[in-house]
């Protein structure tokens, strides 16, 4: 004798074509998504007030308390871009750009090889190589700063952009080898033993199969190591001078303790951000994957 | 973006080590106030042009900027050549020979014209009976007020206050049009934000922060009633927001008439009476308040130092012979207005007709308040050293910031002032045991 038992309608699995049917998102409530908005735009906020003080004059900008409905100008992005006989911003956004690209690639260069020997092939003690990068991360940077402010004072490497892309790449290689690891993990050892059953060698594997799986994962970690040199203000503040001087120590050369400078540091916040943007949107797809790919959530 | 990148590398800053930039160029590390940035402006098309040096600036915030020079300049590193630095440091880097003496280079450049700069601004940049620094800009303190609103109220400036009567006429005005407080006074944390007005309230009160033999008196009669005199005054007729106001904040609130009156630097007059300025030609300006000193402004002055380890110090004189010239107000005067010329070291800008036409209305009484001003002696009792609005030993950034903190919170009323200076008592007594047991 067999018992059965109604659990009512059972959603089917297909649709009457026979196609598997998608697997429907369940939607918050009301108070999630309103909580979600709040949230989105009290982060999106301070930005929006940095634009719209961009384009007052700097009387505007400094009303108390503040003046939306101020008129629009250009004064301050002019002044930023040095019209009237001022410093051109370009050699620090420049400088500012090669540091990032070259350090960003040097650091896939050498973080992709030693989370695949961390995850896929992993090596002996791996555990404890893993904690090893991380421990450099746990020593404050401006503890290391004088030392490294006199090894370049003795090597003759200050203000030079070498040393900084080297110091940038050192700085993000941890962070950028956990998340490579945290990606490549994630890659199904079934495909790689298929690939190697239908005589895939290593390059072939890593460029064919490997490859397409972490593209996101990639895609995600360049974004982190460029945003993190773009942004870094302490070392390039103290290892820098007229030739090597970047974006952000140049934006900070706006701030004045005699006059009015709020409209200009805005429009200048606001122009050397923009590279950060247009990588993100650019690569929001991928990051999206990325992100949410790995360990890194 | 590799390719782009590479392209790029060719405009990068890929040069390095001291004394680099080409051998006819110099590198200047300066502060960025808007006089700097009207020579930086001015710089290549009137100076490398007839020279042949190009200079290289790094412009920086002002705490930043000191933060570098420190760095730079006691590392010997040799990056710049040249920084700007003012008459509190000149001192102190003279006697650590990180800086150069200037003496040889201003006896071989006669249209220098050394015996022009103001005496008091020669003196606060030697050190030893050398010179090691020269004036970019000068500056006093002086009482800036609004002449229409206290004569609206039937009130009438003396020439000479003391800070009693200024009291009094805060009270009068506060509140004379809305929104408008009846004085403005920095209550910002920070040995220069807050401390550089109320160092010279205590000294005209009769305190002093160290006697002779370095006994710490912040905690005496005279420094107590100063502060307790100064936090009463802002927090009862003192601008919105008193504890974070500096000298930007203060100089705002003039300018959109919210305060009617402000004790501080005279370069901000220059400001007020800019063209484009709301309060032009209705500010008037006299003599910094006194109580127990017949004068009591103080002295500070944006300068140029030339590194001791620039490899290029011929060249750095030459820019600093241009830059602090005659001849360079002249330019500025004529190119971008005389409000914005670097006044405030020269006798000769203060008899330049072009120059007191714009600046006639605070010409004089910046001069008065420069001239009248003596760090060496700026109180009613013997320092153990120079400097009025501050005390020149290194220490001081340090125990002035701390202080300042809780003076700022004395002003938001967080603490008392008595509980204040008992704390800043104890600060000040640590910097003194060091300086006694050097002394003996």
């Amino acid at each position: 004798m067999t018992a059965t038992t109604d659990v009512g309608p059972v959603p089917a699995t297909r649709t009457p074509e026979g196609a598997p049917r998608k697997k429907r998102r369940e939607r918050g409530g009301p108070a999630l998504a309103l909580a979600a908005w709040v949230i989105g735009i009290l982060f999106v906020l301070p930005v929006l007030w940095m634009v719209l003080t961009s384009f007052h004059s700097e009387a505007d900008a400094a009303t108390n308390p503040p003046s939306l409905a101020a008129p629009l100008t250009l004064q301050g992005y002019r002044e930023f871009f040095g019209a009237g006989g001022g410093a051109s911003p370009w050699p620090s956004l420049l400088n500012s750009l090669t540091a990032s690209v070259l350090s960003t690639i040097l650091v896939l260069v050498l973080a992709i090889p030693a989370a695949y020997a961390l995850s896929i092939r992993p090596v002996r003690k791996w555990t404890d190589v893993m904690f090893f990068f991380l421990s450099t991360k746990m020593l404050p940077i401006v503890a290391g700063l004088l030392p490294i402010y006199l090894f370049a004072q003795y090597t003759g490497l200050l203000d030079n952009i070498w040393f900084l892309i080297v110091l940038y790449t050192s700085m993000n290689l941890p962070i950028a080898v956990w998340m490579m690891r945290s990606f490549l993990a994630e890659v199904p050892v079934e495909i790689l033993e298929a690939a190697s059953m239908d005589g895939a060698g290593l390059l072939l594997t890593l460029r064919r199969v490997v490859g397409p799986v972490v593209l996101p994962g990639i895609a995600a970690t360049s974004l982190i190591c460029f945003i993190f040199s773009w942004n870094e203000l302490l070392m390039a503040r103290v290892l820098t001078g007229t030739r090597a001087e970047t974006a952000p120590v140049y934006l900070t050369g706006f701030v004045t303790s005699q006059g009015l400078f709020l409209a200009k540091v805005c429009a200048a916040a606001f122009v050397v951000s923009l590279p950060v943007l247009i990588a993100g949107f650019a690569a929001q797809d991928k990051l999206v994957q990325g992100l949410s790919l790995g360990a890194v959530k | 973006m590799i390719v782009l990148t590479l392209v790029l590398t060719g405009c990068a800053g890929w040069g390095g080590g001291p004394g680099g930039g080409g051998p006819n160029s110099i590198n200047v590390l300066m502060v960025n106030n808007p006089q700097m940035v009207d020579l930086e402006q001015l710089t290549a098309e009137h100076f490398t042009k007839d020279t042949g040096i190009t200079v290289n600036f790094t412009v920086l915030p002002e705490n930043d900027v000191r933060d570098k020079i420190s760095q730079e300049f006691s590392s010997q590193a040799g990056q710049y050549d040249i920084a700007t630095v003012s008459n509190f440091e000149i001192p102190i880097y003279a006697k650590s020979k990180w800086i150069a003496p200037l003496d040889d280079y201003v006896a071989a450049d006669p249209t220098f014209d050394q015996s022009d700069i103001l005496p008091p601004m020669t003196e606060s940049l030697s050190s030893g009976g050398k010179l090691f620094g020269e004036p970019f800009y000068g500056e006093s303190s002086f009482l800036m007020y609004r002449q229409d609103v206290l004569a609206a109220e039937g009130i009438e400036m003396p020439a000479k206050p003391t800070w009693q009567q200024v009291a009094d006429i805060a009270a009068k005005v506060d509140g004379a049009q809305p929104g408008m407080a009846g004085i403005c006074l920095r209550g910002q944390p920070g040995w220069g934000q807050i401390f550089a007005p109320l160092t010279t309230v205590v000294n005209t009160f009769g305190g002093t922060w160290f006697t002779k033999d370095w006994q710490p008196q912040v905690d005496s009669d005279g420094f107590q009633e100063a502060v307790q005199f100064y936090v009463d005054l802002v927090r009862a007729h003192g601008e919105i927001g008193a504890p974070q106001a500096g000298f930007t904040e203060c100089l705002n609130n003039v300018i959109q008439g919210n305060a009617a009156m402000w004790y501080d630097a005279t370069s901000a007059a220059g400001s007020f009476e800019a063209a484009d300025s709301p309060v032009r030609g209705k500010m008037g300006y006299v003599a910094a308040p006194v109580v127990k000193t017949a004068s009591s402004g103080w002295l500070y002055t944006w300068s140029w130092g030339i590194q001791q380890a620039s490899t290029k110090k011929d060249d750095a004189w030459k820019f600093i012979s241009w830059a602090s010239s005659k001849q360079y107000e002249e330019l500025v005067g004529s190119e971008l207005g005389w409000s914005r010329v670097p006044a405030g070291k020269r006798a000769s800008t203060y008899e330049n007709p072009q120059y007191l036409q714009e600046a006639g209305a605070f010409a004089k009484p910046t001069l008065d308040a420069i001239l009248s001003a003596d760090p060496n002696n700026p109180g009613v009792q013997p320092r153990p050293a120079p400097g009025i609005q501050f005390v020149d030993i290194p220490e001081f950034p340090d125990l002035g910031t701390q202080v300042s903190q809780e003076v700022s919170s004395a002003i938001a009323g967080k603490t008392t002032v008595d509980a204040a200076l008992a704390r800043g008592q104890q600060l000040a007594e640590d910097v003194a045991v060091r300086y006694r047991e050097r002394s003996g």
